[in-house]
């Protein structure tokens, strides 16, 4: 079901207020992925606040649906997410990256709520996302494992080696999600290790593929709907996305993979996300 | 304490069973009892033997194909979903092509896979070093939270596997290719995951062993002690971690000439653990590891790479009298050593 002007206004001013949060967070941290958190803060924002089946007061929920975040670096987005979301005091991220916190740049799901699986070394998550679906069907579960997968992290084999298991064991309660920002570390995705024909390559190994601008909500929310739906396949989405989204100085800078702010560059940044959100 | 399945396993069986085939079987006994274990493999269904438990339980077993990183993604999924992973392929494998995820996707997650690896050591002799693992122990030892067990014969594997299924988070358990001789005749000595096992008193030197070697320990003991007339105590150490610190250090301030044998590398595995225990506990004692060199293994029948690295009978033998002919601190003041 298409989402209505309300709802789309609801989620716009949830994503304004989750990258005002990456921001300060990466500001109390001293440092994060911000420009991959930025790039995925759009899809996030509408998991977590239209279409996980989620209880913050009881993590551990058995029936709740899961979400893998494979681009563990990410987890600055993540933690913030799941603050706001009430898994935990929002004030704890202040310790972020601090000695003994139990927020470090690869979220560690022993400690912080809501995190399902521990990720951060590129192309785990996908498989660990194949395991939690396949033990869902095996306990008749109608959970939903959700998986966002980095870009730059499909170079890895294991991602593909995840893909043709989905994909052989029909895994249609998986949807995966790919933050296509097109960047990573060293430059640009098709420059370092070219991925292009990406959706062809999905299509190979026995995906539906929906390909959609991963910041627009109705195409978002479209979509997720859709894969939710009883498939005969594992569904991608490949979301195409802009790495720093939101932040003028950032957007499409291959340097703001990893940044550090101090309160000056912070404050630009937190005005350029209200105007964009307000635009 | 093994639990009760209703089957027990004599030498009769182990003589005629692999230490993977009886594994097999008692998973398929487990698989009775625990609706919630799920057995899984790369395309070594049949090497592994776990493919008797894919016989009983198809709905229940998961074969990846050739693809060990997601074998072990896919059951720490499965066991974060509240299911019980037994994943079984070579022990190489295991603990190197998917090294980082059993690492980082089982033990740093704490997660309840049992890994059941096969072909350990140098047991797959023939097939060169791509095939053999003398390195695994000291990989799984150093990960967090891991268990590590390597059983001495068939009847211990089934001792061990029955015993880690109640027992708190990741465990390996290795074992090896083919018809290793059994060294325990029935099941009721008393296994217990981190307790080693007294397999013969004695005051003279210590061999401490796991695996393969247990036997052969157990026979150098006998000869030395009719034909030298040393009483050698044995310990079957089969839990390399946690290490029965206490059992090893009641033995070397008796003795206090240690050896230990082992398939593994001489680097990282059970002679380094027990060297840890010695060495920390501040007693000195004369000390000697038998196992691979620091070198990759000759290629050959596993009994001819035993004699060849001194793993036999002969082999054990030997290293005892090398031992007892060292000199070595006599006075029996412990005082001054610490």
């Amino acid at each position: 079901m298409p989402i209505d002007k309300n709802e789309k206004q609801r989620l716009q001013e949830k994503a304004r207020q989750h990258r005002t949060d990456i921001v300060n967070v990466t500001e109390w941290a001293g440092g994060a992925h911000i420009g991959g958190a930025m790039s995925m803060a759009d899809i996030l924002t509408i998991l977590y606040y239209k279409f996980l089946r989620i209880d913050p007061a009881r993590p551990d929920w058995d029936e709740r649906d899961r979400m893998i975040l494979s681009k563990g670096h990410g987890g600055v987005g993540l933690a913030a997410v799941l603050g706001r979301r009430g898994y935990f005091d929002m004030a704890l991220l202040r310790n972020f990256n601090k000695f003994k916190s139990p927020f470090g740049m690869h979220l560690d799901c022993r400690k912080v709520a809501g995190v399902d699986a521990s990720t951060g070394s590129l192309g785990h998550g996908m498989s660990m996302a194949v395991g939690l679906a396949l033990g869902a069907r095996l306990q008749r579960k109608s959970w939903i494992t959700y998986c966002i997968v980095g870009d730059g992290e499909c170079n890895e084999g294991s991602i593909w080696e995840a893909a043709m298991s989905a994909s052989h064991f029909k895994l249609t309660n998986l949807i995966t999600i790919v933050d296509r920002n097109s960047l990573m570390i060293d430059g640009r995705t098709e420059d370092v290790m070219a991925l292009e024909p990406f959706a062809d390559k999905w299509r190979a190994f026995g995906f539906l593929v929906k390909e959609i601008d991963g910041h627009d909500f109705d195409e978002l929310n479209d979509a997720i709907s859709d894969a939710r739906e009883k498939r005969q396949a594992p569904v991608v989405i490949i979301a195409k996305t802009v790495k720093g989204k939101g932040v003028d100085y950032m957007e499409n800078e291959v340097k703001w993979h990893y940044g550090s702010m101090n309160s000056e560059l912070a404050q630009q940044a937190r005005r350029s996300i209200e105007k964009m959100h307000s635009a | 304490m093994a639990l009760e399945t209703g089957t027990t396993w004599t030498v009769y069986d182990a003589n005629k069973m692999t230490q993977s085939e009886i594994y097999g079987a008692v998973l398929c006994e487990l698989g009775e009892k625990y609706p919630s274990i799920i057995g899984l493999t790369a395309d070594l269904a049949k090497s592994t033997k776990i493919g008797m438990f894919e016989d009983k339980f198809p709905e229940r077993f998961i074969n990846v194909g050739i693809a060990e990183q997601n074998l072990f993604g896919i059951a720490a999924g499965l066991a974060t979903s509240g299911l019980l992973p037994f994943v079984s392929t070579m022990a190489a494998f295991a603990s190197m092509r998917a090294c980082e995820q059993v690492r980082t996707d089982i033990c740093y997650q704490n997660l309840n896979v049992k890994i059941i690896a096969t072909h350990g050591g140098i047991s797959f002799g023939t097939a060169g070093s791509t095939h053999q693992a003398q390195e695994d122990i000291a990989i799984m030892r150093s990960f967090p939270n891991m268990t590590v067990i390597v059983p001495a014969d068939g009847i211990e594997t089934a001792n061990a596997v029955r015993a880690c299924v109640e027992y708190p988070g990741p465990v390996y358990i290795r074992v090896g290719r083919g018809f290793e001789p059994c060294y325990y005749d029935r099941e009721d000595y008393g296994f217990q995951i981190g307790k080693a096992v007294q397999i013969a008193e004695g005051t003279d030197a210590t061999l401490i062993c796991c695996g393969v070697t247990v036997l052969q320990a157990a026979e150098a003991a006998r000869v030395l002690k009719d034909e030298d007339g040393l009483s050698i105590e044995v310990l079957n150490i089969h839990t390399i971690k946690p290490i029965d610190t206490e059992a090893i250090m009641r033995s070397v301030l008796t003795t206090r000439r240690v050896i230990v044998v082992e398939e593994h590398s001489v680097l990282g595995g059970l002679g380094s653990a027990v060297a840890d225990v010695i060495a920390s506990s501040g007693k000195g004692c004369a000390f000697e590891k038998v196992g691979i060199p620091d070198e990759f293994s000759l290629v050959g029948y596993p009994e001819d790479l035993y004699a060849h690295y001194k793993l036999d009978t002969n082999g054990i033998i030997e290293k005892v009298r090398a031992v007892m002919g060292q000199a070595f601190e006599e006075d029996e003041n412990w005082e001054d050593e610490v």
